[in-house]
């Protein structure tokens, strides 16, 4: 994973709320057996017409945010489905960082095992948040992961809280199941000891 | 001095606790995890690249569903992506000496459905799956939990995962679902009562007469559907219920293991006194038969009621999110709910594909017709229901009735695997999720029960079941 630096690019405003997985990347582009290449496909059936050509009105089909970084969104974004194709879809079009009220649990999970960084604001820092993106690229957002702050155009700053185990995976770029195997004893431990007790919890064939 | 009481929950998670960081995050053992063929092959590649084995290559079962045919799969998979990832899955299998399904076996069917069929399930286990309706496990008191990749990855390599515990919450429901409402109902009530987030960093616990005088399958439903509430993982306590669903099932425990397991599985149930961070209250008789509307499964009302309006809601962006709904649904503020014309019927998906959805669905469907304006399907959750259901003769009754008699597999739930609605199609489905698209651009989805899903098919519209069937006969 590539370590997460501090940057300052566009920010797309997405007010609605509860936008789901499946409007993310719909099922019928679950079909690859790869991480990448899914950008193109980022909300696709509200960003294209039937026939392949691009919704005029659709907000990243706009000239100023079809670079954006940054994606400010309405409450409880990623709700849904699992699919880690979402938070792929996000990054592989240029998403570094997700900003709303809420999240879904599931979708948290996966972006952050992706270094997209997903920040929680209050309603009424989103909804300023919001304002600023809708100036284009007239309105450059920097997040600033190591010091836990989000500076607005006009150089005012919101501090926001992240899990510091989550924060040192991103600013390493670190895998997380490096980490995890560091513990293998007392996972071998576990297993020993949930064997002698519950012998029958341990696996069964088909 | 007394132990603190525990949740069901509480319990379950510290008897998987490995270890605990200053910060609070834990390494959780996961004793088992499904795997089918959308959202693992990325999973393989990752172990590959970092020439990493699988730990416990028993705590896995693998099989296909969301992208295979529902006809005429023994000809081959025509679909040359989705072919290549069932292959692939197959492929993983062996290469990692895995246990696998085969697409063309009996036991084939939606993991959802599967787990539990094959005894995979238990209860007290921790269990995972890279899809967000694993909460369905915890109908038999297993902490199951939907996934994403890299997480399927970290359980392959690690046979744990890092997470922080989740609250607890639960939902007592009081008393006893009135004569034609079915768990599906409730737990439609329940989302559009606690709403689409309302279980957010949550478990929910499952309570009250309601949910003990259940069946398993039932408990099944509203476990599925937790998700659409955003909990991370729904629970009822393991009963006797569970116990005889289990006993006998290919992977359940055998012989003096069983005794042991049970007599475990006992002791499973919230303490008396336990602490729950929300808790929430319903009357089960205050439960009428649903169908969704909007394009949130939070977005329902009874069967009797009217398409809301948006102009009596205060809240400008919850206003304006109903305003989207309506406009993407075609439906008008104060249209019957009963007036809303269908264009095809879905009977299946891991919220209503098992043998009791079924019988429920010919039970209405016997001695009448599939309207003519409507195609109506049925696809069972795993090829050992379609034989019991056919041993029953429920598929000649289906069939003759004009519905479509398919093979197992996620199907229309989703729309991936080429069953979908076309533009602007509308349909009645048993499926978890009414978003924007899921089962088809442009398709709009109503959410119902397996009975109210045949009484739309043969009526042509979302009708009450009840006027159709006299429930206290049926029942």
């Amino acid at each position: 994973m590539k370590k997460f630096e501090t940057f300052s690019g566009v920010a797309v405003p997405f007010p609605g709320h509860n936008i789901d997985t499946d409007r993310i990347i719909p099922a019928r582009f679950l079909k690859t057996i790869k991480r990448t290449g899914l950008g193109v496909n980022l909300f696709n059936d509200i960003r294209y017409n039937e026939d392949g050509s691009e919704k005029e009105d659709f907000v990243l089909n706009q000239p100023a945010y079809r670079k954006s970084e940054v994606l400010v969104a309405g409450d409880n974004f990623g709700c849904g489905s699992s699919r880690e194709h979402a938070p792929w879809a996000l990054t592989d079009f240029g998403i570094r960082c997700v900003i709303s009220t809420s999240f879904a649990d599931i979708f948290f999970n996966n972006s952050f095992k992706n270094g997209l960084l997903l920040i929680r604001v209050s309603a009424e820092q989103r909804d300023a948040l919001l304002e600023d993106a809708a100036r284009g690229e007239n309105a450059r957002i920097s997040i600033d992961l190591e010091n836990q702050k989000i500076v607005r155009p006009d150089g005012e700053e919101i501090p926001f809280d992240v899990d510091p185990f989550r924060k040192h995976c991103l600013l390493e770029g670190l895998d997380d199941i490096g980490i995890t195997l560091q513990s293998g004893e007392k996972i071998s431990d576990f297993e020993a000891k949930q064997k002698a007790a519950m012998p029958w919890m341990q696996g069964a064939r088909v | 001095m007394m132990a603190e009481p525990k949740t069901l929950f509480d319990k379950i998670w510290d008897s998987h606790l490995v270890e605990e960081k200053d910060d609070g995050t834990c390494i959780i053992y996961i004793d088992r995890q499904i795997i089918h063929e959308i959202t693992s092959a990325q999973a393989f590649d990752g172990l590959r690249e970092t020439n990493r084995p699988v730990r416990v290559p028993d705590a896995h079962l693998l099989v296909a569903d969301h992208n295979v045919p529902t006809k005429g799969r023994a000809d081959g998979i025509e679909n040359e992506e989705s072919r290549i990832q069932i292959e692939l899955l197959e492929k993983n299998a062996k290469e990692y000496g895995l246990p696998f399904i085969d697409f063309l076996d009996v036991r084939q069917g939606i993991v959802h459905v599967i787990g539990p069929e094959q005894g995979f399930t238990q209860p007290g286990l921790t269990l995972v799956c890279g899809d967000s309706h694993t909460a369905t496990h915890g109908a038999l008191g297993a902490l199951a939990f939907g996934i994403g990749t890299s997480e399927v990855e970290h359980v392959l390599a690690t046979q744990t995962l890092l997470q922080k515990q989740a609250q607890n919450m639960r939902i007592t429901v009081n008393g006893e679902l009135r004569p034609g409402v079915t768990a599906k109902d409730m737990i439609l009530a329940i989302i559009g009562k606690i709403g689409t987030a309302g279980g957010t960093g949550c478990v929910i616990e499952y309570a009250g007469k309601a949910i003990e005088d259940m069946s398993v399958e039932g408990r099944m439903t509203v476990c599925n559907m937790t998700i659409e509430a955003g909990a991370r993982a729904g629970l009822v306590a393991p009963d006797q219920k569970v116990f005889d669903y289990l006993a006998g099932r290919p992977m359940a425990p055998k012989g003096a293991a069983w005794e042991q397991a049970v007599a475990y599985w006992k002791t499973l149930i919230s303490d008396p006194g336990a602490k729950y961070d929300i808790e929430v209250e319903m009357d089960a008789a205050d439960i009428e038969p649903q169908a969704s509307w909007g394009t949130s499964p939070e977005m329902v009302a009874p069967i009797g009621a009217v398409v809301p309006n948006p102009a009596d809601i205060d809240d400008p962006a919850k206003r304006e999110t109903v305003e989207g709904a309506l406009k993407y649904m075609d439906l008008t503020a104060g249209q019957k709910m009963t007036e809303i014309y269908v264009d095809k019927v879905f009977i299946g998906s891991c919220t209503n594909s098992r043998i009791e959805d079924i019988r429920a669905a010919a039970a209405v469907a016997k001695g009448r017709k599939v309207a003519d304006s409507v195609y109506a399907m049925v696809v069972p959750g795993s090829g050992l229901i379609k034989e019991q259901a056919e041993e029953e003769g429920l598929d000649q009754i289906l069939i003759e009735a004009g519905f479509d008699w398919r093979e197992p597999g996620c199907s229309m739930c989703l729309g991936m695997n080429g069953d979908m609605l076309q533009p602007g199609e509308r349909s009645a489905s048993t499926s978890n999720r009414n978003f924007q698209g899921r089962q088809g651009p442009g398709g709009r989805t109503h959410l119902v029960s397996p009975a109210m899903a045949a009484a739309a098919a043969v009526t042509g519209h979302l009708a009450d079941v009840r006027e159709l069937v006299d429930p206290q006969a049926a029942e």
